[in-house]
């Protein structure tokens, strides 16, 4: 389907959004002057950094931006109802009446979390029976049928009960396919995805770009396929435009874009994302490519334990049991750790991967105490960890730190930065006075590459990368032996992620920390890794050095793991 | 952090504004607030005033005729006033002769000329007063103001300590959870399940008969605050649950920070606004609810007056159409309290550093 076609469905000429901020400053200029088509019949993906301005755009084609929104009288979005004839309708312009008409029939939205998206107190059916009823004029009973035929086609299985099913009864994954039963429900010509695999797993992943892809192509439609990670992109866009501070800096067929990209943009874009069959010391970063020669750090790093290695950390038989309650009296025991066993190099990461409810995180929560684990030993140096008391424990709490998925829910958003990585000082009396503990803070931040004044800011000031850098800093007040990092850069852009792993790696050479690190991401945990566990069902499925694992997986779950990893990026292999 | 620097670092480091300066320099930005801060700081001087004597310190003098127009009414008919004064005039008319069967009266005009010689200066009456007075001629300015002062210190206290009860209540059953959690929650529903009047009853009966509450308007704050609480750990209870999980404080308890800390310097913060508009919300309840329990008996002593027995009092002169008592403290309760929410309100943005 990559063949030039006429027919263009939407037409963006000179995209202009403005947001006003106060009355002191200029409004601010998220959107410069866009141009792009999306032609019927294919899949365009606007590819960004967050703060590109690439949601925004589709924002204002479907008229849904804030009030503070100024688009510039100049800007069009012609929507053209029957692609290669008639004239096109602004929908910039376009009224109220007109756009509600519109929004759900001919143009749809998927958002990026099914789970916020969807109303709670409704049945999924109800919630997509509603636009058949508002644009297809259905009835009750037409709906339903109609409803169950949806959400056959979108994979969810025993559609006829799970239509009476509420959006917490299912998992992420089918929320995901119910938003999408929903977008596709009145046959829209064109479906808007912001980010709508981002907050998944590589699995569920795989299969919601499948399923995107496949009724793309039955329905004849247009899918305008909005993300941060080109990788995704390379499976099922037809083509490509590449978003940077609201400007277009490389649109193009995606074969065009993933063998001979221009930009320099578009080529960082591609390099920063850890691979599979590379291994360079450093991953490229943005920079790297907008400054310097774009050619840096072709050494490769070589990874996995040898069986001398002084070891630091040693799990026994963990085990972790949930208890739910049922009735009155009664409970149910749900297992989320089952026997775990693993030992830990001094200096080495391990990876540790699975899907969401694998009990990965309970598995780093436990070792840090913040779950009581029901049976198992945590050996630190030979003391077991769980028997220590509460007292006892404190001496340890700094030898062992976690840093948290999520960098805007793990800062306290009324501390500034300086007061979050003083308080960790003061508890374990790390520097003699205040005076040194703020020298410390300072050094830190400098090593983790923040500026001095952060030390006053409060953390919404910053983004999502420097968040995640200082609660770094925080856990490097107090010198830790072994760094557990829970998914620490799944929430983060790839490019951005590059640079905090690269950080986390000078970190590990220079101070010799171990680290956990969790995560669902294979390609981040093959490329930091020494050794990886997979992790299904609470139980440990397979465990080995990390290029041996993805040369020769032994277990059948490992290898389903590996073929969801996207592979747009392998066409494009040796641009870096 | 102190300027005196062994090793001074590479970083200019300039003296950090603390919260409440940030806070202080934002609350500045804002008018509403602004406006209302002084309103509300206008009403505190005047309780102030009050209570050291400076204004209102004779509110109970009758300076006025019954039911004294206010000056801007001035020239209306005052039917109460002029049946006063007739009143008055018949009990000044000459008794029935009874000389000749009164064994005092021989001594009669001896009395009536040592009388005549004590000088009894009739006061004259005011027509009108600024805002009107009431049935005794009690200018009702001054009872507005010296009434402020058992209202306001009322509704801020007793909003004060029943916040105070249920934040530190609420926090722990929220925060620990497990049967801390069950424990409040059975005290909380045994508060509840008694209907508000009898819980407020209840208590004053108790502090009328015991004594041990204290005498005057402390009794009042008492009973208010340790009935009132119950909403206010319901909400803060929910907010410390759902914190309570948040990574924020998982994180801190990472770095080993104990329960105290986490409970009230990293969760309070960051719930405070709750906390806050509760105070506002309870203190306008508080001066309410002390109406009815003055209007019952159990407020204040009858030798003071507060918003709540003026309210009371009202009732019947609205019957007669006066209806300024009504509204002198209907209007001071009603900008106090406005201005104090919206104060509430703007303290709470200019507090979260989020809302710039």
């Amino acid at each position: 389907m990559t063949e030039q076609t006429q027919n263009v469905l939407l037409q963006v000429r000179d995209l202009d959004v403005r947001f006003r901020i106060d009355r002191k400053h200029e409004p601010f200029r998220a959107v410069k002057g866009i141009s792009f088509d999306i032609p019927a019949n294919s899949t365009v993906a606007l590819v960004g950094e967050s703060g590109s301005g690439k949601s925004v755009s589709a924002m204002a084609v479907l008229g849904l931006l804030p009030e503070n929104a100024i688009v510039a009288p100049s800007s069009q979005a012609l929507y053209y109802a029957n692609p290669g004839s008639g004239a096109g309708r602004d929908l910039l312009k376009a009224d109220l009446a007109e756009m509600q008409a519109l929004r759900g029939k001919d143009i749809s939205v998927i958002f990026q979390e099914p789970m916020t998206s969807l109303n709670p107190v409704f049945t999924v059916g109800e919630q997509i029976a509603e636009s058949l009823r508002l644009h297809m004029g259905m009835t009750g009973n037409q709906a339903r049928a109609r409803v169950i035929e949806l959400l056959n086609e979108v994979g969810i299985p025993n559609a006829q009960l799970r239509v009476n099913s509420y959006p917490h009864e299912m998992s992420g994954g089918q929320q995901q396919r119910v938003m999408i039963a929903m977008a596709i429900a009145c046959e829209p010509k064109l479906l808007i995805a912001d980010e709508p695999t981002t907050a998944l797993d590589v699995t569920i992943q795989k299969q919601i770009l499948d399923l995107i892809a496949s009724l793309q192509e039955k329905h004849q439609m247009s899918v305008l396929f909005i993300t941060h990670d080109l990788g995704v992109v390379g499976d099922i866009a037809d083509y490509v435009v590449v978003m940077q501070n609201g400007e277009i800096q490389e649109q193009g067929a995606v074969r065009q874009i993933f063998e001979r990209p221009q930009h320099p943009y578009t080529k960082a874009l591609l390099a920063c994302r850890p691979r599979l069959d590379r291994r360079p010391r450093r991953l490229p970063v943005i920079d790297d490519f907008m400054k310097g020669d774009g050619r840096p750090h072709l050494e490769e790093r070589s990874r996995g334990t040898r069986p001398e290695d002084p070891i630091i950390l040693e799990v026994k038989g963990l085990n972790k049991t949930f208890f739910l309650k049922e009735g009155l009296f009664g409970k149910r025991a749900i297992p989320a750790v089952k026997d775990v066993n693993f030992r830990l190099a001094k200096g080495k990461t391990l990876g540790l991967v699975g899907e969401s409810g694998s009990g990965k995180t309970t598995v780093g929560l436990t070792l840090m105490r913040l779950h009581d684990a029901t049976s198992g030993e945590v050996l630190f140096e030979g003391r077991d960890l769980l028997k220590l008391t509460e007292r006892e424990m404190m001496a340890y709490r700094r030898r062992i730190q976690i840093i948290f998925q999520n960098p805007y829910a793990s800062l306290n958003p009324r501390f500034t930065v300086g007061q979050i990585l003083v308080e960790p000082m003061k508890i374990h009396a790390i520097g003699k006075d205040q005076n040194e503990r703020v020298d410390l803070a300072f050094a830190l931040l400098k090593r983790v590459g923040l500026a001095p004044e952060s030390f006053y800011k409060y953390p919404h000031e910053f983004s999502g990368g420097q968040r995640q850098r200082i609660a770094i800093a925080r856990c490097l007040t107090m010198k830790p032996d072994v760094l557990i990092c829970d998914e620490s850069v799944s929430a983060l852009d790839v490019s951005v992620q590059a640079q905090v792993l690269n950080l986390l790696q000078d970190l590990q050479d220079e101070y010799r920390m171990s680290y956990i690190f969790i995560s669902h991401d294979l390609a981040v945990v093959k490329y930091i890794s020494d050794e990886i566990m997979v992790m299904n069902d609470g139980a440990i499925v397979e465990m080995a050095d990390s290029d041996e694992i993805y040369r020769a997986p032994r277990q059948e779950y490992t290898r389903k793991l590996l073929s969801s990893i996207p592979k747009g990026l392998e066409s494009a292999a040796d641009l870096a | 952090m102190s300027a005196v620097l062994t090793n001074p670092p590479a970083a200019p480091r300039q003296e950090s504004p603390g919260l409440w300066t940030l806070a202080w320099r934002r609350l500045r930005q804002d008018a509403v607030g602004m406006v209302s801060l002084v309103v509300v700081a206008f009403f505190l001087a005047m309780m102030a005033a009050s209570f050291f004597g400076v204004v209102a310190e004779d509110w109970s003098r009758e300076r006025g005729v019954s039911y004294a127009n206010p000056s801007f009414l001035a020239g209306a008919e005052n039917l109460e006033a002029r049946a006063m004064a007739q009143k008055e005039a018949v009990t000044k008319a000459p008794p029935v002769d009874l000389s000749d069967i009164d064994p005092l009266a021989p001594r009669y005009k001896e009395w009536e000329e040592r009388a005549a010689k004590i000088a009894v200066t009739e006061v004259k009456r005011a027509e009108s007063l600024p805002l009107g007075g009431d049935k005794w001629g009690r200018d009702v300015l001054q009872k507005v103001i010296k009434g402020s002062e058992v209202s306001i210190f009322v509704g801020l206290t007793a909003a004060l300590f029943a916040t105070l009860i249920g934040t530190m209540l609420g926090a722990a059953a929220g925060y620990f959870g497990g049967w801390v959690n069950d424990f409040l929650e059975w005290i909380y529903n045994i508060f509840t399940s008694i209907p508000y009047i009898l819980l407020i009853l209840a208590f004053a009966a108790v502090a009328a008969a015991t004594g041990k509450f204290g005498k005057g308007i402390l009794p009042i704050v008492l009973i208010l605050g340790l009935t009132g609480w119950t909403g206010i750990y319901r909400l803060m209870r929910a907010e410390y649950i759902k914190h309570g999980n948040r990574e924020y404080v998982k994180a801190a308890q990472a770095i080993g920070a104990t329960n105290a800390s986490r409970m009230f310097v990293h969760i309070l913060p960051n719930v405070s606004h709750v906390s806050l508009v509760q105070l506002s919300q309870h203190t306008v309840q508080f001066i309410k609810a002390e109406v009815i329990l003055s209007f019952l008996g159990f407020g204040v002593p009858v030798d003071m007056v507060s918003w709540g027995t003026m309210l009371a009092e009202a009732q019947n002169e609205l019957v007669i159409g006066k209806w300024w008592q009504l509204f002198a403290a209907g209007a001071a309760m009603a900008i106090l309290v406005t201005a104090f929410s919206l104060l509430t309100d703007s303290l709470r943005d200019a507090l979260d550093p989020k809302l710039k």
